[in-house]
């Protein structure tokens, strides 16, 4: 029997839609022309050029420096009200979860508008502290979700099992809790972490001068025509990535077999 | 005096649901104390409010004749074994064992040796440095006795431990708690709603329905002299026939008239007046079977039947046996002499026959028998009631 073609054609047409784009970006940041339309012949220009770029290593520390502080606490709150939510009942509980679930629904835009309104409002100046609330603000949300998940099934009679052996809640957190959590706290973390530094719309509103981070960065690079720069940081993320994702299989890999 | 383990009049309400309804119970120093009795009936409460999970809502707790009902879980001298374990899925079996004494802050060669104890106690030294999620059930149950006994607790709490093992293991492991209780001394609280499990390894059995206690006493007492209906049938299976005194015979025996039945002589466990209603209780394997009739003595009863069905259960047979208004459910072991007779089969006449001291009368309907109804088949009454059809 003749196999049919069609499933390969449709994996063929798929990986050339999600992959094409980013080769011929690959493929632009070694391009020595100006215009990605024409081939300069095999160039590293733009690597030099970024290197050069101030502008661009102090976004990029803004970007981190963001994510990381927003990411660590968003990692407490967020697992404050996942427990809170699933170790409590009450009534206000559906409004609780409202409040923590909107954040994932609500259009960026509107929250980056809000939170404008808001800081300007109480007169915060904006800058890197707006950002870092703001990040922390949405990011809270995606732990909370993801431990929240984790809670609901959870087995809570440890926690009896270790109060009945003699732990007080310090050992209970310490030694059962955040043991058994880490998982999830980790995994909202991370999400949490890769929602940060590629935010755009709502740093666009809330970053004051001086404080862009990495995509409100390009951002303003490809308007003010530097895009073979940009197509060289981008091919440096690219590789970035795809390192931390090779890294982080070994990783998992080693413990399922360990 | 007041036992090891004191519970006073305590009660304990979830909403509208009442749990314990002034539950009094002693537990006396080293003995295996059963709190036995169907889903619901407060059993596990009971036993929460011993570890410290539950606080009464009123009622003490005394344990050694020191007051612990306001003291938190973690500053009780009694350890939990739970219905699933509860193992640290985190931590390797070793690490859940040595977990009382670490946190107590023993020092660590001394923690070494208590665990290297209990794993030789519960037999699972070649399993010590595996996790929970890598051994058995059976072995999941022992490293959960290990890591509780270790911290040498006044009583030991059992909450239906042998629940989510299968049938064979089961047996095995109620033989093994009861040598690691000979072999430690502790005293043992264990909640189950099996009586099969209740009986083989208490020392004494509190039957609870409805968050009240029906009655205290040793598996002997409670199976051959029940004080409730709902404890008649609730341990082992029983016929009832509900009946009135009509005349005494002598001190000790009174004559009773059922309806639809023939009268029946019964023995007197409490003084009866004539005109008393009452709920006769009669085991299945009181009653001898034959077909022929038993020569007549003053004391046994004789009733004449036809056998409506008979169902083979291997070691025993049990044989469904109308007489008059009343199906009346009767077992009878096997042995080689009765086998060479002719064997009973459907629709033959036949003589039962019973010893007036082998039924009671019991309080005609309690409330609390209206959980009689929805107790699991195998453990509930056969259909006692008269029927019409």
């Amino acid at each position: 029997m003749k196999r049919s073609r069609f499933p390969a054609v449709v994996t063929f047409l798929c990986l050339s839609f999600l992959y094409l784009p980013i080769l011929i970006l690959v493929i632009n940041a070694f391009n020595g022309s100006r215009f990605g339309s024409v081939w300069g012949g095999f160039s590293l220009r733009w690597y030099q050029a970024l290197f050069r770029e101030r502008s661009i290593w102090f976004a990029l520390r803004n970007t981190l420096l963001i994510g990381i502080t927003s990411t660590l606490l968003s990692m407490v709150l967020g697992t404050l009200a996942a427990w809170a939510l699933n170790r409590y009942r009450s009534r206000l509980q559906n409004a609780h979860y409202a409040l923590v679930y909107t954040p994932l629904v609500v259009p960026d835009i509107l929250i980056g508008i809000s939170l404008l309104l808001f800081f300007v409002a109480l007169r915060v100046p904006l800058g890197l502290t707006t950002i870092f609330i703001a990040h922390t603000t949405f990011c809270m949300s995606y732990v909370a979700m993801v431990v929240l998940a984790r809670l609901q099934d959870f087995d809570f009679s440890v926690i009896e099992a270790a109060q009945d052996l003699g732990a007080g809640w310090r050992t209970i957190i310490l030694r059962i809790l955040l043991p058994l959590l880490a998982p999830g706290i980790l995994a909202g973390g991370m999400l949490a972490f890769t929602l940060s530094i590629d935010d755009f719309v709502i740093t666009f509103f809330v970053a004051g001068p001086g404080s862009s981070t990495l995509p409100v960065q390009i951002y303003s690079m490809i308007k003010h025509g530097s895009p073979p720069i940009i197509n060289a940081l981008s091919t440096i993320l690219l590789c970035l990535t795809f390192l931390i994702v090779a890294v982080s299989r070994r990783l998992t890999g080693k413990q399922i077999t360990a | 005096m007041p036992g090891f383990l004191h519970f006073e009049n305590i009660t304990k309400r979830f909403g509208d649901v009442l749990a314990l309804d002034r539950v009094s119970l002693d537990v006396e120093r080293g003995e295996i104390f059963s709190l036995l009795g169907p889903s619901g009936c407060g059993k596990t409460t009971l036993l929460r409010v011993a570890a410290g999970f539950e606080h009464p809502d009123e009622g003490r707790v005394y344990l050694d004749g020191v007051d612990i009902t306001d003291l938190p879980p973690n500053h009780r001298k009694v350890n939990t074994i739970f219905q699933n374990y509860a193992l640290f899925p985190h931590l390797t079996v070793r690490e859940n064992i040595a977990f009382g004494l670490r946190i107590k802050g023993v020092e660590r060669k001394k923690v070494r040796s208590e665990v290297d104890r209990m794993l030789a106690l519960v037999q699972m030294e070649d399993r010590a440095d595996k996790k929970p999620n890598q051994i058995s059930g059976g072995q999941k149950q022992r490293v959960a006795i290990a890591r509780a006994l270790i911290n040498r607790p006044d009583v030991l709490l059992l909450d239906e431990p042998l629940a989510a093992l299968d049938l064979k293991l089961r047996q095995r492991m109620l033989i093994e708690l009861d040598s690691i209780h000979d072999e430690v001394g502790i005293t043992f609280l264990f909640v189950t709603h099996d009586q099969g499990e209740a009986m083989s390894l208490s020392d004494r059995i509190a039957v609870m329905n409805q968050a009240r206690v029906e009655q205290i006493g040793k598996p002997i007492q409670i199976y051959e002299a029940p004080e409730s209906s709902f404890t008649a049938a609730f341990i082992g299976d029983t016929n009832f026939f509900d009946g009135t005194v009509c005349a005494s015979e002598g001190n000790d025996y009174s004559r009773l008239h059922i309806a639809e039945f023939p009268d029946v002589l019964c023995y007197n466990d409490r003084p009866r007046q004539t005109g008393d209603w009452v709920h006769l209780s009669i085991r299945p394997e009181k009653f001898a079977i034959s077909r022929t009739p038993p020569a007549p003595q003053p004391s046994i009863n004789t009733v004449q039947g036809i056998v409506e069905n008979i169902i083979y259960l291997g070691s025993l047979t049990r044989y469904w046996v109308r007489v008059e208004g009343y199906r009346i459910s009767v077992s009878r072991q096997h042995s080689r002499h009765r086998q060479d007779e002719t064997p009973i089969t459907w629709n033959d006449p036949v003589w039962l026959s019973w010893h007036a001291d082998d039924g009671f009368m019991l309080e005609r309907y309690r409330s609390s028998d209206e959980s009689l109804l929805s107790l699991p088949p195998g453990q509930g009454v056969p259909i006692q009631s008269p029927e019409g059809a």
